[in-house]
């Protein structure tokens, strides 16, 4: 049978990277096939290619055996091929109706014909399930749904081949579960599904055939049944990868961080943290769960004195932390991995040396008598380049050259070596392969065994299992229960996620 | 439908007041306040017509300061060739074409260059101010300018006939088809939807397959050919000569319209009324030698208005979100 995309010898290089070196793979109609890798192993660059976001330095992609023109999107388009973007290609400021029928409106003359372009999309998320408010303003919709108008932007083209770059990265648990049952029925309607993902778990629910990449290169083809997760983790990172957690005991000692009466408003001024207290101990691992957008940022943000305390103190080994003072709480011992690593971690424009030390560039030895000391910089950055495997050419490279996971690891690298008391880690591991979350796990892991209390904040239920020592689920802005982390049930957990009473 | 407009309550409860104002007025004095909003009317539509320059760019993603000396430039050739043909109507043309040259200068520097948007602008300012300055000559003139007539039925409308409909050119006229028909494009058409859009996320409209490039490329070109327009109108038929400077920086006060009209091509209209107003007020207090106030406060009036209301307005508008950006597909 003729295959649906057949790729065959693609290979593209950007400025010191092989990105996808001679990569060969096929697609068949009512086909899942998931693409898997590392982080910087060229699967979104493969996947762009197909859709003609990026031309190909060499190599052919024959859709129902018509080659395309690299470097197309429109002809991309026109072949039947669909894309959902990692970063969502959305109008926030238009409406859901105007969103999906951008590029293809239905209009008489030169005029869009609204009325008909909003029983189109009404018909359209009728007939796949999807449902959608068709007048609701993008930037007004929870994650979930925006990612839920990508799919129906991409189906309206009458597709023969979604690609979904990394769909799950952002989605809660029981979006997830929706997205994959998109994915499964539109699989039974003959559409091929090509879906990049670090998530293993989904790629046994759902995949029929695996593809591996690493380092740009094709490492092989598996099936689920063939293989399990750490067969397929295995193949990702070419060694043996822990999946499970390996951890002794913890030996809590003193309060380290005590919240009390904590009260915080979110962006639009509503009530998002509602007098909330908690203490983590030295040497333990506090684990927040809950689904995300009940509160866990503005929690975090309000600890690290990046967010307004309405009532409340946040008290640091001992001490009261300031108020709206990030730096003044970070000299007090207080660590944090920032849940946007763009946003908050990293200043894109400088070099990694410099995002490396960039809350103490200005202290003993990276400074002498307010001279900067470069020498001492790099030393150190080029320590940590090694000890924290950060993927880059040089330390000297800005921030923004590394890939996601890479980005994560600098973040990680900076916060975890500066021997803190207390390690606020939000969404530690988002967007980082499997390779890289073993390792960063390892360093949560050790920071503790350190001395040091560690509160991570994570929407992964896994993460929060295999690492907590003790798991307080957030709901609703408040904690509705801790539990001993050693004999935590997923199940149980996940109810008083979703507010349930257990 | 106060959102639906993006209209905020205080503009509303401002335009009412006007329009009580205005009414009051136009009982109490029906010449003078017919003359003075008319004289409003001149004053603003130029502004307005350089603001739909400043929307069609920044619509779609190009900020635009260089409308200054787009106007300018056509401004002096649109003179200088309807001097030398005698022909006002060729005039014009030559004034339109100078702006489509213009902003395509302007267009290639940011969009295909993508040099900053500022820097552009600028080069195109000082270019225009440089260049018409030097190649000045004084004592031409212009044939007769056109006519100026009132427009039957529609002038004869009581109370808005004679401010909108009589007493003006016809460039005038075509502005008052052009703003609305600009309005219309950007909200109602296919091409609208793909420039708001190109404006705000323009990886959206790539990966739709629509071309941010010639999308943005068009419609700066279509800006300039409207700020040629605008030049045009000034030198050859409001003003009906052209002087060094002439542009005073209309091309920035006309920014600050759209940015208080909320880069809504009829919002910008109904703000470069109002300033046209405020100034048509300024020289009718002058004319009636108000001597009691200072000559230069009340010259000041029509600027300390658009400070005011910049102040007042600034924090809470909204520019889209991708003007002043060069548009990079992303990569690996």
């Amino acid at each position: 049978m003729e295959a649906l995309l057949r790729i065959e010898h693609l290979s593209k290089s950007f400025p010191g990277v092989k990105a996808n070196d001679d990569i060969s793979i096929e697609v068949h109609k009512g086909e899942i096939v998931a693409l898997l890798g590392e982080n910087g192993a060229g699967k979104s660059t493969l996947v762009k290619s197909v859709f003609g976001l990026v031309k190909p330095d060499s190599g052919t992609i024959t859709i129902k055996g018509e080659e395309i023109e690299p470097g197309d999107t429109a002809a991309a388009i026109r072949h039947g091929v669909g894309m959902v973007h990692q970063h969502f290609q959305l109008v926030p400021v238009m409406s859901v109706v105007e969103n999906i029928i951008l590029g293809d409106e239905p209009h008489k003359g030169v005029f869009v014909t609204k009325k008909a372009a909003r029983e189109e999309v009404i018909a359209l998320s009728a007939r796949y399930g999807l449902e959608v408010d068709p007048d609701a303003f993008v930037e007004d919709l929870p994650v979930g749904i925006q990612q839920r108008i990508e799919i129906l932007k991409a189906l309206r083209k009458d597709i023969d081949l979604l690609i979904l770059d990394e769909p799950s990265a952002v989605l809660t648990p029981h979006e997830i579960d929706e997205l994959l049952e998109v994915i499964r029925k539109l699989a039974a309607s003959g559409v091929g599904i090509l879906f990049i993902t670090h998530k293993l778990h989904e790629v046994m629910a759902v995949a029929d055939r695996v593809v591996v990449l690493r380092n740009g290169k094709l490492v092989g083809t598996t099936t689920p049944k063939e293989t399990n997760e750490e067969g397929l983790a295995q193949m990702m990172v070419g060694r043996n990868v822990v999946l499970s957690v390996e951890k002794g005991p913890a030996r809590a000692k003193e309060v380290a961080l005590e919240i009390k009466d904590l009260s915080v408003k979110d962006d639009r001024h509503l009530d998002a943290v509602t007098h909330f207290s908690l203490e983590v101990r030295a040497g333990e691992i506090l684990g927040i769960a809950g689904v995300e957008g009940n509160g866990q940022r503005e929690l975090v943000e309000a600890i690290c004195g990046m967010r307004h305390r309405q009532t409340g103190t946040v008290k640091v080994s001992g001490k009261e932390s300031p108020d709206m003072d990030p730096r003044g709480v970070h000299l007090m011992g207080v660590s944090h991995i920032p849940e946007d690593r763009e946003k908050d971690g990293l200043v894109s424009s400088y070099s990694i040396a410099d995002n490396l030390t960039l809350n103490q560039f200005n202290l003993k030895p990276f400074s002498v008598k307010g001279i900067r000391d470069f020498n001492a910089r790099d030393e150190y950055a080029d320590r940590l380049v090694k000890e924290f495997d950060i993927r880059t050419p040089s330390f000297q490279n800005s921030a923004s050259s590394l890939s996601g996971g890479n980005k994560q690891k600098v973040v990680v690298a900076r916060e975890l070596t500066q021997n803190s008391h207390v390690i606020v880690a939000s969404q530690p591991t988002r967007g980082v392969d499997v390779g890289s979350i073993e390792f960063i796990h390892k360093q949560l892991i050790s920071a503790r065994d350190g001395g040091a209390a560690v509160l991570l904040v994570s929407a992964e239920l896994d993460e929060i299992l295999s690492l907590s020592d003790r798991i307080a689920v957030m709901f609703g802005g408040k904690i509705v229960a801790i539990i001993d982390g050693q004999d935590a049930d997923r199940q149980y957990v996940g109810r008083l996620m979703a507010g349930l009473s257990g | 439908m106060l959102k639906r407009f993006n209209i905020k309550p205080w503009q509303l409860i401002l335009g009412v007041v006007l329009l009580g104002v205005w009414i009051y007025c136009y009982i109490a004095n029906t010449d003078i306040t017919n003359s003075v909003v008319a004289s409003g009317m001149r004053f603003g539509m130029p502004l307005a017509l350089a603001a739909m320059v400043g929307i069609m760019c920044e619509r779609s993603g190009v900020i635009n300061i260089g409308i200054e000396g787009t106007m300018l430039l056509s401004g002096f050739t649109g003179f200088y060739i309807a001097s030398w043909s005698k022909n006002i109507v060729a005039g014009l043309m030559i004034a339109i074409l100078t702006g489509i040259l213009t902003s395509f200068v302007h267009a290639m520097m940011t969009i295909q260059w993508k040099m900053d948007q500022i820097i552009a602008g600028t080069i195109i300012n000082i270019l225009a101010s440089g260049l018409t300055s030097f190649l000045y000559k004084q004592g031409s003139t212009i044939p007769n300018s056109w006519p100026i007539f009132d427009i039957p039925i529609l002038g004869q409308i009581p109370f808005i006939g004679h401010a909108f409909f009589t007493q003006q050119g016809p460039i005038q006229y075509l502005g008052l088809i052009l703003i609305p028909a600009i309005w219309v494009m950007m909200y109602k058409t296919r091409w609208g939807l793909r420039t708001r859009a190109v404006g705000e996320n323009p990886g959206s409209a790539d990966t739709a397959g629509v071309s941010v490039i010639k999308v943005r490329m068009i419609n700066v070109m279509f800006g300039g050919a409207i700020g040629g327009f605008v030049g045009g109108f000034i030198c050859l038929e409001l003003v009906g000569s052209f002087s060094k400077e002439f542009t005073a920086g209309s091309g920035f006060t006309a920014l600050a319209l759209m940015i208080f009209g909320r880069w809504n091509p009829m919002g910008a209209f109904a703000a470069a009324i109002l300033f046209g107003l405020a100034q048509a007020l300024s020289t009718q207090l002058q004319i009636f030698g108000v001597t009691n106030i200072p000559n230069q406060f009340i010259t000041m009036l029509p600027y300390v208005f658009t400070i005011v209301v910049l102040a007042v307005s600034a924090g809470k508008v909204r520019p889209p979100a991708a003007a002043g950006k060069s548009y990079e597909k992303e990569q690996a």
